[in-house]
């Protein structure tokens, strides 16, 4: 699944060692510090990471509105790292939508085709089938600004898909609407993916969106590429402590590797499996640790049994309650507990926790 | 209920007494020339200027026409209809050469960052503070024989004798051009800075050109930009006085150059007050096209 960088005809986008500077001198930018990443055909790839990434500047690369400052980019095995965007046979869904207001429905999803100079006749069946494909048969005929986010939106979507791209760059497409529309958009374009084929590089800052989505992720942050892989191995084996807080909820537990697994600061010791893709060298027996714990992978049970604790918050959410608890050496975790499973707990009451020690992730303290 | 009626009945009546000053402005000072120019176009010429208090259709019969004085046979106004053809060919010619000048221009204003964009357009607009007579006797100083341009060019050895600018069409079409670029630039920088410039990126992703980006849509988002400012060049070139007069001599008049002279030298009135009335109603289309154009076209406004 992980692509080594070698070229083969099963990767549609291969990009290596890619860096964006912007300006120069003194007040040079990284936005992009050389990313590697190898993309498979028909795959739903999704980008992800805050704001300021580089997440967008990448696609943007992969589009051809930029050009990387160093590194290639190879589309289908192609170098396309100097072509210019209306020669690669990629298409973007842009966060904006930026339909042309001034053509209708038909006309904006047919634009690609006609500057491709396909003949008038083809055009309309691509736009048909397209626009069937979106479910906006009866709004051919409209004006971009009489149609709601949600239509707009699949009007981009449909324009973008119209041309058959190799791959189709979907920048933050779903930020714009409500949650309810973004969650049949997130269906529908998943939908849409399986359906066509086509491979879909999507960025996001939604972890949730991600998870969801994807066949693969790339977690990015500040200009670089900190892990990537299915979203199950990116939730339950973050490489580091940045994916592990970024994706989904985490606690944070410092200790000591101590034999066979890692003594916390209360004393007690936890035995984590130590192997696998660690990030933490294992040699020195007592080097100090962060372990990351999902609040679901924690159990509470009456006091006496487990890590002592104290709980100081309890919040009840429908199905699940989140506690925070004290442990004794003063550090808080939180976990969630489903609300009719064996017992409820209030505040200040001591409890046992214990803690899945095969879901823990070993990090760099 | 009733007295709710009564109140907006005497609302209704105050708002007439507010509103008299405007309307009596309105009546005499915007309509009453008109009207006066209208009843003078249908009035006999006098003997020396004026009017007399008779009817005639003698002032719009010779907007077209010319009736020789011995055998009273009757022609079309050659002199009139190549006035009229020169006003409106140089008044097209300005347009275009504006908006070729203007539309880079304007772009360049719209796409400066916000606190530099304030300078240009005052640059643009500078020139509106200068008497329109000093900035022609400016473009004459340019263009004459013994002017800038001809002494440059005769300097550097490419010429050897000045080439003639002063008097002809081209003087004039460069000193309208000059004149009236600003009213080209301001309203195609007010359509630039509206457009939204990732369309340009959609488009380049959609496998267009720079040429298919600019024409299929710059262009067309623009284009109330563009007719407005087609409109705001054309209407005053063809009714242009002073820069006709000044860089195409006494031979190369245009409607309006034509018009003073009925009113001056020619004694008649009432062809003067004919062409005058033909002036507006040419620009009274030209705004109602313009107003459809752009309505249809950005229906926000």
């Amino acid at each position: 699944m992980q692509g080594d960088g070698q070229l083969n005809s099963t990767i549609a986008v291969d990009a290596r060692n890619v860096g964006k500077i912007y300006g120069n001198g003194n007040s040079a930018v990284a936005a992009l510090g050389d990313v590697s990443i190898s993309i498979q055909q028909g795959e739903f790839f999704t980008l992800l990471g805050p704001s300021g990434c580089g997440k967008t500047t990448l696609l943007r690369c992969i589009a051809g509105f930029e050009t990387p400052t160093s590194g290639t980019i190879h589309l289908s095995g192609t170098d396309i790292t100097h072509t210019p965007p209306n020669e690669r046979p990629v298409n973007t869904v842009f966060q904006s939508y930026a339909l042309f207001p001034h053509l209708t429905v038909a006309q904006n999803v047919g634009f690609g085709l006609k500057m491709l100079g396909k003949p008038a006749g083809d055009v309309a069946k691509a736009v048909a089938r397209v626009l069937a494909l979106v479910k906006l048969e009866t709004f051919a005929d409209r004006l971009p600004q009489q149609l709601s986010g949600g239509q707009q939106q699949r009007v981009a979507l449909a324009r973008a898909l119209a041309p058959e791209p190799e791959v189709l760059l979907l920048d933050e497409p779903l930020s714009a609407l409500d949650l309810k529309l973004r969650k049949e958009m997130q269906s529908e374009l998943k939908r849409l993916q399986t359906e066509t084929g086509i491979t879909f590089i999507f960025v996001t800052h939604d972890q949730e969106e991600a998870l969801t989505m994807s066949n693969r992720i790339g977690v990015m942050s500040q200009g670089a590429l900190l892990q990537v892989g299915t979203p199950h191995e990116i939730y339950e084996h973050p490489v580091n402590r940045f994916v592990a807080d970024f994706i989904g909820e985490t606690n944070f537990l410092e200790g000591h590797i101590n034999g066979a697994g890692v003594r916390l600061g209360t004393g007690d010791l936890l035995e984590v499996p130590l192997e696998g893709p660690l990030e933490v060298p294992l040699d020195g027996q007592l080097g100090a640790v962060t372990l990351a714990i999902r609040p679901e992978q924690i159990r509470l049970a009456a006091a006496v049994t487990g890590i002592a604790a104290t709980i100081t918050d309890a919040t009840y959410m429908g199905t699940d309650t989140h506690y925070t608890l004290g442990l004794s050496d003063g550090s808080h975790i939180v976990a969630r507990v489903q609300s009719n499973s064996a017992g409820t707990y209030g505040v200040g009451e001591a409890v046992g926790l214990s803690i899945d020690a095969k879901a823990v992730q070993v990090l760099k303290a | 209920m009733k007295k709710q009626h009564r109140q907006q009945r005497s609302k209704g009546a105050n708002g007439w007494l507010l509103s008299t000053p405007a309307l009596l402005l309105l009546v005499f000072a915007a309509s009453g020339p008109l009207l006066i120019v209208a009843l003078y176009s249908v009035l006999e010429k006098g003997d020396y200027s004026g009017v007399r208090w008779i009817l005639s259709g003698d002032g719009w019969f010779r907007v077209l026409f010319e009736r020789d004085i011995f055998d009273q046979t009757v022609s079309l106004a050659d002199a009139n209809l190549s006035i009229f053809w020169r006003s409106v060919k140089l008044s097209i010619a300005t347009t275009l050469v504006t908006f070729v000048l203007g539309l880079p221009t304007a772009w360049f204003i719209a796409t400066r960052p916000a606190r530099v964009r304030a300078f240009w357009l005052f640059l643009i607009t500078i020139p509106f503070w200068t008497n329109l007579l000093i900035r022609t006797f400016a473009i004459m100083e340019v263009v004459r024989n013994e002017g800038i341009v001809n002494t440059a060019l005769m300097k550097a050895g490419l010429i050897s004798a000045p080439i003639q600018i002063m008097y002809t069409d081209t003087a004039v079409l460069i000193g309208m051009a000059y004149v009236y670029l600003p009213l080209m630039v301001l309203p195609l920088f007010a359509a630039i800075d509206r457009f939204d410039f990732r369309l340009i990126e959609a488009g380049y992703d959609l496998y267009a050109s720079r040429w298919q980006v600019l024409r299929g849509v710059i262009l067309p988002i623009i284009k109330p930009g563009i007719i407005a400012g087609f409109i705001l060049v054309f209407i005053p070139s063809l009714g242009a006085y002073v820069t006709p007069r000044l860089l195409g001599g006494g031979k190369n008049m245009m409607i309006g150059n034509f018009i003073e002279l009925q009113f001056g030298q020619g004694q008649n009135w009432p062809l003067g007050a004919a062409l005058s009335t033909v002036l507006l109603l040419i620009v009274l289309v030209s705004r109602v096209i313009y107003t459809r154009a752009s309505s249809r076209d950005n229906p926000h406004g």
